[in-house]
């Protein structure tokens, strides 16, 4: 039997149940257009050295790979923190966005959107529209624009604009709507670059693949400090699942390493304030793919909610959704308070201030439980500087 | 009469308009079809309010956003075309999203529909090989008629197999954009209009997106077999004296 292929994305667009393109005709052109030809531009020997170099000398990769001693000691295992805060604007996202703007230039598109929840993609999508030179427009949540508001202001700065996006719960979800809705209108001239491991196919895997430079580089600096290549826990934490998808990526088919997902529990998973997507989820579509989503029995996607504004989504990329069905992956999930603390504990124990979203990852290393000589990555996806203001409210 | 011989029978000007379910009142729905069969419309869209809406501007997302805080279902909405089915045979199809149907369950969802007398289906994120695939058999059992989309950017295969699959009629988007769009007719869309008038396709065609007033659906009729106005209807519908709204707007259009 080959392994592979059992999570990897099948040639039509899914993962197991999960995933293909279900968007409206409007769309059909591009989304068929980037399904011939994503692989074979980005496995293009030009645009594999372009994209490797601007992660090295642009984005500062790789990111390094720091054994905490304070959570090894605490959790009683090895607990490894993948430093993807270091990256040049602060996060993971940065790698998708470098991928896709080659992409975009090599299929003629003059016009970027992205959509944003922390912030984070969008300041990583106009970092990247500024140094290549093309239109950006970034669709933010109302709600997300005020409480992320550095990050708004960064994107500003890089010359982007930012468009609020006023609909429904007026988060990350309304604004990946206002983004498929500019893109219906300006289908020829735009890229979308989707900012997580969802939408309709090929942007899981193309996101996916992008991102998947974390878990390689975690093979090569784990074997380096270890002698091991493969740890025995990977964990991350899951809005759409980007990071998740980049650090689980080249451990998929290795099934001695555990894959773990922190989802945001919000105000608790029965508080109707929640966006525990694997808990509270069943099948059906958001966003142009079939995955595991929040919604009621008439299919209307419910609100969801979470402090951390990457993690406030009712849906979760397909491919998560088939780790969890088929028990690859497991799921933890970690309210807004628990989040909080563990990112105090964090800055004040290790002297970094992770963000809120990577907060719940670290979060849920108190409900696992370890051997001392377990190996665990942790993807430490995103620096803290943009929750300042949420924190110091809930400090007073 | 089904969709497809009402559009056969008369030929040419089909007027179709667009109204959401439960907007703006719970109870608006069967007044609304009502009075526009009393005006004469020869189809009606019906919209099945989605959360998310993907391909509709923010007219008819305002609108499905009341129609759901008003307390609609699709139960509720199967309840009141079936009461609308006593007053008027006006033949009705319905739009909305793959995962409404989905979630209903597509069997008990073309059931329910077929015997509340909705006659067709409009779901813009329904892909067209897993209609055949999956559904089509399912649609010709319930006798749902369905009628797919297609627009300036696509293919001709594309266009051939949105002929063959679409029962009712094919439904020509004006314009690569979202719903609610003013503005005159450009060129560019009318020889958008005449290169899908001379592909000999079976389906009769039907013009919609950015079709609000007389001029604008003088100008799909001339290409097509008719049009379908949404947005521009939505808009004019009067909270007040919701009849003389109707009865004034379709007037201004015919
Ligand atoms: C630092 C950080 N981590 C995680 C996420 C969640 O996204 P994803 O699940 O795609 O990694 C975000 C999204 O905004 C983020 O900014």
């Amino acid at each position: 039997m080959t392994m592979k292929n059992l999570y990897n994305v099948s040639k039509d667009g899914y993962y197991g149940d999960f995933g293909g393109a279900f968007i409206p005709e409007m769309l059909y052109a591009n989304i068929d257009h980037l399904q011939k030809v994503y692989l074979e531009i980005s496995q293009e020997s030009n645009f594999v050295a372009e994209f490797e170099a601007l992660l090295k000398d642009y984005v500062g990769r790789p990111s390094p790979l720091y054994r905490s001693v304070k959570l090894s000691e605490k959790y009683g295992a090895e607990i490894y923190l993948k430093r993807e805060d270091l990256n040049h604007t602060g996060a993971h996202k940065i790698n998708n966005t470098i991928g896709q703007i080659l992409l975009a230039r090599r299929i003629g598109k003059k016009r970027i959107i992205a959509e944003t929840g922390a912030g984070q993609h969008g300041v990583a999508t106009a970092t990247v529209c500024a140094l290549m030179d093309l239109e950006c427009i970034i669709y933010m949540g109302e709600v997300d624009i005020a409480r992320q508001a550095p990050n708004v202001a960064r994107m500003r700065m890089l010359g982007a604009e930012v468009r609020p996006a006023t609909s429904g719960s007026r988060t990350l979800k309304d604004a990946t709507n206002e983004a498929i809705r500019d893109w219906i209108n300006n289908a020829e001239s735009t890229h979308y670059i989707i900012g997580s491991a969802i939408g309709p196919h090929p942007y899981p895997d193309m996101v996916t693949r992008f991102q998947s430079v974390i878990s390689q580089e975690i093979k090569a600096q784990l074997f380096e400090k270890t002698g091991d290549e493969f740890p025995d826990y990977v964990v991350a934490c899951v809005g759409g699942g980007s990071n998740a998808a980049g650090a689980f990526y080249h451990f998929l088919d290795h099934s001695d390493t555990k894959l773990i997902l922190a989802e945001a529990a919000g105000e608790g998973i029965d508080s109707g304030r929640s966006a525990a997507t694997s808990i509270l989820g069943s099948q059906g579509i958001i966003h142009g793919c079939k995955t595991l989503l929040m919604q009621t029995n008439d299919g209307q996607i419910i609100e969801p909610h979470s402090v951390s504004a990457g993690l406030d989504y009712p849906g979760i990329g397909p491919m998560h959704a088939h780790l969890i069905n088929s028990g690859r992956a497991k799921v933890y999930p970690a309210t807004d308070e628990e989040a909080i603390q563990a990112m105090l504990y964090l800055s004040r124990e290790e002297g970094i201030i992770p963000a809120l979203e990577t907060a719940h990852a670290l979060a849920i290393l108190e409900k696992m439980s370890f051997q001392k000589s377990d190996v665990v990555v942790l993807c430490l996806s995103g620096r803290g500087d943009k929750d300042l203001n949420t924190i110091m409210k809930y400090l007073n | 009469m089904n969709i497809r011989n009402t559009i056969d029978q008369k030929g040419k000007e089909i007027l179709n308009v667009y109204c959401t379910a439960g907007y703006p009142h719970l109870d608006s729905t069967v007044t609304v079809l009502k009075s526009l069969s009393e005006e004469g419309v020869d189809l009606i869209e019906l919209g099945m309010p989605y959360s998310d809406p993907l391909a509709d501007g923010e007219t008819i997302q305002k609108s499905s956003q009341v129609a759901l805080q008003n307390g609609l279902t699709l139960n509720i909405l199967f309840e009141q075309v079936k009461e609308a089915r006593q007053h008027t045979q006006v033949p009705i199809i319905a739009m909305g999203y793959y995962n409404q149907m989905l979630q209903y369950g597509v069997e008990k969802f073309l059931s329910k529909a077929h015997q509340s007398g909705i006659q067709g289906m409009i779901i813009p994120d329904l892909p067209m090989d897993i209609y055949e695939k999956k559904y089509a058999n399912l649609f010709q059992e319930y006798n749902m008629e369905i009628s797919f989309l297609i627009t300036p950017l696509t293919s001709d295969e594309r266009i051939k197999q949105a002929d063959r699959l679409s029962s009712a009629f094919i439904y020509v988007v004006s314009q690569t954009s979202i719903t609610g769009k003013k503005g005159e007719i450009q060129l560019h869309q009318k020889e958008y209009f005449e290169r899908i008038a001379q592909m000999n396709l079976h389906s009769p065609r039907l013009i919609g997106f950015g079709i609000h007033d007389k001029t604008t659906y003088n100008t799909a009729c001339k290409y097509s077999h008719g049009a379908i106005i949404g947005s521009a209807f939505i808009r004019a519908l009067s909270e007040g004296d919701m009849e003389a709204s109707i009865s004034n707007f379709i007037t201004s259009i015919r």
